[in-house]
């Protein structure tokens, strides 16, 4: 990598890149009813400026920082773009996982009632381009303006079949909390900046805050951030805004732009600030280890397809987030190459997550177009019917699932890995609040695995639940290459962890200034972040060894013995009108996890009775943050606006004695 | 571990027994067998006060070894069985708060006890310094179990198991009290568990029950 | 990787592998004696499997390739498991591509692709085994992790040769978070090897089972490979268990003299704990299914507490 080196103006070239996507973007504008033009030729364009991002920023990974001042924004407060190691990566991810995405969505739009497809695919292409910005922008304003680009081109993704009203609600939910989020980073650039002179990001590296500034200025970036991540209770908008937008759309923002969040937390935390106290923390463990148990109790009790994955989602951010405020933790009781270890885990899981649940994804968009099913109720049997999404999807089901020798479980164990390293804190209080943690990361990890397996089973396995599922078809041409593609990188994520680790460490030499790649052990086979006695991991030889015994078992099996088969209908149990409808149901397969875990749900249950003539059994599962912060809020704002209600009066005379007052009132304070 | 003699370690061992025999406590349903771990739990005693008799050459510990024997191990146990034989209460019982989550709640006060031991233990100058976490935390237990349960009997037990958490502390960190105050405290406990006895039969005749929910009838009414 | 350690490797993995549905059988012997029956003999595993693979499979109509593939994935795990943990010895090459957490993995790789060849068919029982199996999984799986962290702390790495050399070959000392830990242990195989109090393993009564209800469309070869893999289910936890526990007798790296005393050691800790096995499942009753997060959830917990004992008392 390095013998090659970064491409010269790697960062005018990736500028270049986010203005060819709005170009692309508005040139779909020009054909806005055409389909056609749109999917066959935009969006594939669109994926080859994509790879092109993956390919400029995996150069430039361990290239020297690159900045530009543009020739854009207000004037005296142009835009300031950097590219460093942490910006490119997080470019690779974007450029990665869109990739995929844009290929899929070439074959995944269909004419609807909603936006037309022109005006997607402006918005899809901006949605991209400022997430491109996010990361590259070196400026408070340009950060600020990118961010805000991507709430509002996902906001209208979001809504794009804006006529049903629940649609519109939950996009109107998205704004509203992705904007208590950009109201809090901004503050949290106002504290950073502490009067300096501008607003880059250079001014706030070279101020050095006081006393409680520093505390201050991480809450506000860990609510502003975790409102975009999901963090508890921030996360409420994601269960209802991805199953409301089209599937490639939930990938992108499920993918990719909670990523930016993560983007937003390091970048803060380590680069413009350079204190770190420890108690930050562990106040940022504790958060994740909650959000990632709370999101995986819920996944295992979802019967709509795509809420089941968005809180998988808030499961997959608390887990690193969980890694973050341990590596801060690491970092600010002095341990570098521990802190660096941790970072890598923290970014590898952000990539692995930017794979295996943007497949994921994609997958229920294919299953949604094949069955016009989201429920999971009414799925199942498709591994028949679609056998490419369904064999693709077990690779990321398994990948997901932290299951050897996939990418899932490669930063999963890192991760452990790191959280074993406690013991060497200072703190005996921290010592033994590590393991605790590690025991809630271990937890919602095994349960991902329970709610993987029920969606998998449930969608893709067993008979199917509805006759109409016979007539559904496998997923279009360039819908299977955005899954290989994804497919493909979980599994080489999987497979080739010290490659990728190796690309990664440039980022912790700048954050940490310290490397994960130890000089003690490993080499390109064998992964071992301290040295190879203490602990090593080669996802190759787990990987061609099991290969090997499985071809060796089946060989000798059948050569010894024989290989005849027969088929016959499945045991009916003595019970011959078995119908599909019998299988265990969504709700059936998530009852153990809602029994065991009761107390923390709240549940609206129906039960039939015995003299029901129609018996119909119903069950809602509702998230208590509702009724525990969002409802309350809502009624104490409610209630003031009573309040003020009660000077509205309607007449014109009263409005403008009102305005006469204040005047009168402002020229006595100001005189 | 290193440098630490033999009999500390083993010492070390019966502590940490001692807190899994608390923490079985905490699980039980069955009032026959929390009975059992109670024994147990004074044979953990015993054993460990016998061991610190002979580690640290205190020939007096070996009378409380003894005394903490018979009264734990064998008075105790049979004084209680006794006791179910002739108020006829096999039963399991359910408590107040369910098991998973009063386990985690132990799970949380072993966490603050051992850190609240922490800093006393590294001011003390015997080798078994650090088990005075785990005798507090099975105090802490004892105190947890006796909250959770609503029966008479298993509360009987919890005050019982605290007095051995406190007994733990008190050989195993400091390396013992004096013969008085031990003699002293083993007759408390004898006086108390048969007075204990005897309230028991006075409950049953009062309220054909020993669940002490019907206790909350003896207060004033509201007026 | 020398020859001779390659060559420990393989005849570990064949003992293993060879060994397993003994162990199955001692246990059912042992447990048969206890409860006052006449015992089955010793090689019946053996000539069960023999019998299910002269047999002609069955697979249902509704079936993918996933449950067929899966008797192989299983037994392929299962294998890879036994390659990691030391038996005889501790010289495994395998053992560096995949520690503890990676034996989790394989473990847990295992359990899911039975449960999802169970849901497979799509018959009730399939599913209902299935669930239940993530259900047992979802607390023993964490738990299992926590008992090696326990161990992997006392050792400083989560290596399992490395851990049982760090355990075996040192001066006496006792640690006490071993007790915690051996506790959470055994309850933790008694769930996942499909034993009394969670599952029963010589029933099929509907309301209970777990283990069986997946396996249930099975036939043939395809049923002897998962039975020999639950088999060797069985035996990779009791060596896991023998080697955090009773680590004594496991030959060092190049120590061939001790590698032959390693055998007969192994058979002996192996006996003994069939006896234990057989004991435990005769004297406890079988739970109901929603007293099974109870067990294992205290399990769990004490796998916790073993680490923080261990945090405590240094070891």
């Amino acid at each position: 990598m390095s013998a090659i080196g970064p491409p010269v103006g790697a960062l005018e070239l990736v500028v270049t890149i986010v203005a060819a996507w709005v170009a692309l973007g508005a040139l779909g504008l020009v054909r806005p009813h055409s389909l056609r033009f749109v999917s066959r030729l935009i969006f594939p364009a669109g994926a080859c400026v994509a790879l092109l991002l993956t390919v400029i920023a995996f150069l430039s990974l361990d290239a020297p920082p690159q900045s530009l001042v543009m020739p854009l924004g207000l004037p005296d407060l142009p835009f300031h773009v950097r590219l460093d190691p942490l910006s490119a990566f997080f470019l690779l991810l974007i450029g990665a996982a869109s990739f995929g995405v844009s290929l899929f969505s070439a074959g995944y739009f269909r004419a609807s009632e909603g936006t037309p497809p022109g005006l997607i695919c402006f918005q899809y292409h901006v949605f991209l381009a400022a997430m491109a910005s996010v990361v590259v922008a070196d400026d408070a304003y340009a950060f600020m303006v990118a961010w805000e680009a991507m709430a509002l081109a996902s906001y209208f993704l979001v809504t794009t079949e804006h006529r049903i009203p629940e649609i519109r609600r939950a996009g109107f939910l998205y704004l509203l909390i992705a904007h208590i989020g950009a109201i809090a980073i901004l503050l949290c650039f106002g504290v950073l900046q502490a009067g300096g002179d501008d607003y880059t990001f250079d001014t706030m590296r070279n101020m050095t805050l006081i006393g409680a500034w520093p505390t201050a200025a991480y809450f506000l970036a860990l609510v502003g951030f975790g409102a975009k991540a999901g963090l508890l209770p921030l996360h409420v908008w994601l269960p209802e805004a991805h199953p409301a937008a089209p599937s490639p759309v939930s990938a992108l923002m499920s993918g990719v732009m909670l990523k930016t969040a993560i983007y937003g937390l390091l970048r803060v935390t380590f680069d413009l600030m350079h204190v770190q106290l420890w108690w930050w923390g562990v106040v940022a463990l504790a958060l994740g280890v909650v959000t990632a148990l709370f999101g995986v109790i819920y996944a295992a009790v979802q019967t709509d397809m795509k809420r089941l994955l968005a809180y998988s989602s808030v499961e997959n951010i608390g887990i690193i987030v969980a890694g973050f405020g341990l590596t801060i933790l690491f970092r600010a009781y002095g341990k570098n190459l521990l802190a660096a270890i941790t970072l890598t885990a923290v970014l590898y899981h952000a990539l692995n997550h930017a794979f295996f649940k943007t497949l994921l994804f994609l997958v229920t968009g294919s299953v949604l177009h094949a069955t016009k099913e989201r429920s999971l109720g009414k799925l199942g049997g498709l591994i028949h019917r679609m056998p490419w999404v369904a064999w693709l999807a077990l690779v990321g089901t398994l990948a997901i699932a932290g299951l050897p020798p996939l990418n899932g479980f490669v930063s999963e164990w890192l991760l452990l890995q790191a959280f074993l390293f406690t013991p060497s804190l200072p703190q005996s209080f921290v010592n033994m609040l590590v393991p605790l943690a590690a025991a809630g990361v271990v937890l919602a990890v095994a349960l991902a695995a329970y709610v993987m397996v029920k969606f998998y089973g449930v969608v893709f396995l067993g008979r199917p639940r509805e006759a109409h599922l016979a007539y559904a078809h496998d997923a279009g041409r360039f819908e299977r290459f955005g899954l290989v593609w994804l497919a493909a990188g979980c599994i080489a994520l999987g497979i080739l962890p010290v490659n990728v680790i190796q690309a990664i460490d440039p980022v912790n030499a700048m954050l940490l200034h310290s490397s994960a790649i130890s000089a003690g052990g490993g080499n390109w086979l064998l992964l071992a972040p301290i040295n190879a006695d203490r602990s090593s991991y080669s996802p190759l030889i787990v990987l061609v060894v099991i290969i090997a015994t499985v071809v060796l078992t089946m060989r000798i099996v059948h050569r010894f013995y024989h290989g005849r088969i027969r088929t016959a209908p499945p045991w009916d149990c003595g019970f011959p009108l078995q119908t599909p409808r019998m299988q265990d149901s969504a709700e059936g397969f998530g009852q153990p996890i809602r029994q065991v875990f009761e107390p923390f749900f709240r549940i609206e249950r129906h039960l039939p009775t015995s003299f029901d003539a129609a018996p119909r059994y119903f069950v809602r599962i509702g998230d208590p943050f509702w009724s525990w912060i969002f409802l309350p809020i809502a009624h104490a704002a409610e209630f003031a606006a009573r309040i003020v209600g009660l000077i509205q009066q309607g007449r014109i005379s009263v409005y403008l004695t009102y305005s006469f007052f204040t005047l009168l009132a402002l020229l006595f304070f100001v005189r | 571990m290193a440098g630490v003699p033999l009999y500390a370690q083993f010492i070390n061992l019966l502590a940490a027994i001692l807190l899994l025999l608390a923490f079985a406590m905490l699980a039980q349903r069955r009032v026959l067998t929390l009975i059992d771990l109670f024994a147990a739990q004074g044979l953990a005693l015993a054993i460990s006060t016998g061991v610190v008799a002979y580690g640290t050459s205190q020939p007096h510990l070996y009378f409380s070894t003894v005394l903490t024997f018979a009264l734990k191990v064998i008075l105790l146990p049979w004084i209680l069985h006794r006791l179910i034989r002739r108020l006829d209460v096999r039963w399991e019982f359910e408590g107040l708060i369910n098991i998973p989550t009063t386990m985690l709640i132990g799970i949380v006060l072993v966490v603050f006890s051992f850190n609240l031991a922490l800093p006393i233990s590294q001011l003390a100058s015997t080798v078994t310094r650090s088990t005075l976490g785990i005798a507090m935390a099975s105090v802490m237990l004892s105190f947890l179990m006796m909250i959770t349960r609503r029966k008479a009997i298993p509360q009987v037990i919890g005050f019982l198991a605290m007095e051995n958490g406190l007994f733990f502390a008190a050989t195993s960190a400091t390396y013992g009290m004096p013969m008085v105050v031990e003699l002293g405290i083993a007759l408390d406990v004898l006086v108390g568990m048969l007075i204990l006895g005897v309230f028991f039969f006075q409950i049953r005749e009062q309220f054909d029950s020993l669940d002490l929910r019907h206790l909350e009838k003896l207060k004033e009414p509201d007026q | 990787m020398t020859i001779a350690s390659f060559l420990t490797q393989l005849l570990e993995l064949a003992i293993a592998v060879a060994l397993a549905p003994l162990l199955v059988g001692w246990v059912n012997m042992c447990r048969a004696w206890l409860q006052n029956k006449s015992a089955p003999s010793l090689l019946l595993p053996y000539r069960t499997i023999r019998k299910l693979f002269m047999k002609d499979a069955v697979v249902a109509q509704s079936a993918s390739p996933i449950f067929r593939t899966t008797p192989y994935i299983v037994f392929g795990a299962m294998c890879c498991a036994a390659a990691i943990v030391p038996s005889l010895a501790t010289d495994l090459p395998f053992a560096q591509a995949a520690d503890a957490i990676a034996l989790v993995g394989l473990f847990a790789l295992a359990r899911v692709f039975i449960a999802l060849a169970a849901m497979d068919i799509g018959t009730a029982f399939g599913a209902l085994g299935a669930r239940r199996e993530m259900f047992v999984g979802f607390l023993a799986e964490p738990a299992l992790l926590m008992v090696l962290f326990t161990a992997s702390l006392i050792s400083g790495s989560t290596s399992l040769p490395t851990i049982v050399d760090a355990l075996a070959h040192r001066e006496l000392a006792i640690y006490p978070s071993l007790a915690f830990a051996g506790v959470a242990f055994t309850m933790v195989s008694l769930a996942e090897n499909a034993r009394i109090p969670i599952d029963n393993p010589s029933t099929h009564l509907e309301l209970t089972m777990i283990h069986e209800a997946m396996v249930l469309e099975y036939s043939a070869r395809h049923l002897a490979l998962l039975e020999w893999a639950s088999a060797l289910k069985l035996f990779n936890y009791s060596c896991i268990g023998l080697a955090l526990f009773f680590p004594f007798g496991i030959a060092a790296a190049g120590d061939w003299l001790a590698l032959i005393g390693a055998a007969p050691a192994l058979i002996f800790k192996l006996a003994i704990g069939g006896v234990a096995l057989a004991f435990i499942e005769t004297l406890s009753a079988k739970l109901r299914i929603f007293r099974a997060p109870e067990f294992l959830g205290t399990a769990f917990l004490l796998a916790v507490l073993a680490m923080l004992v261990n945090l405590l008392l240094g070891g």
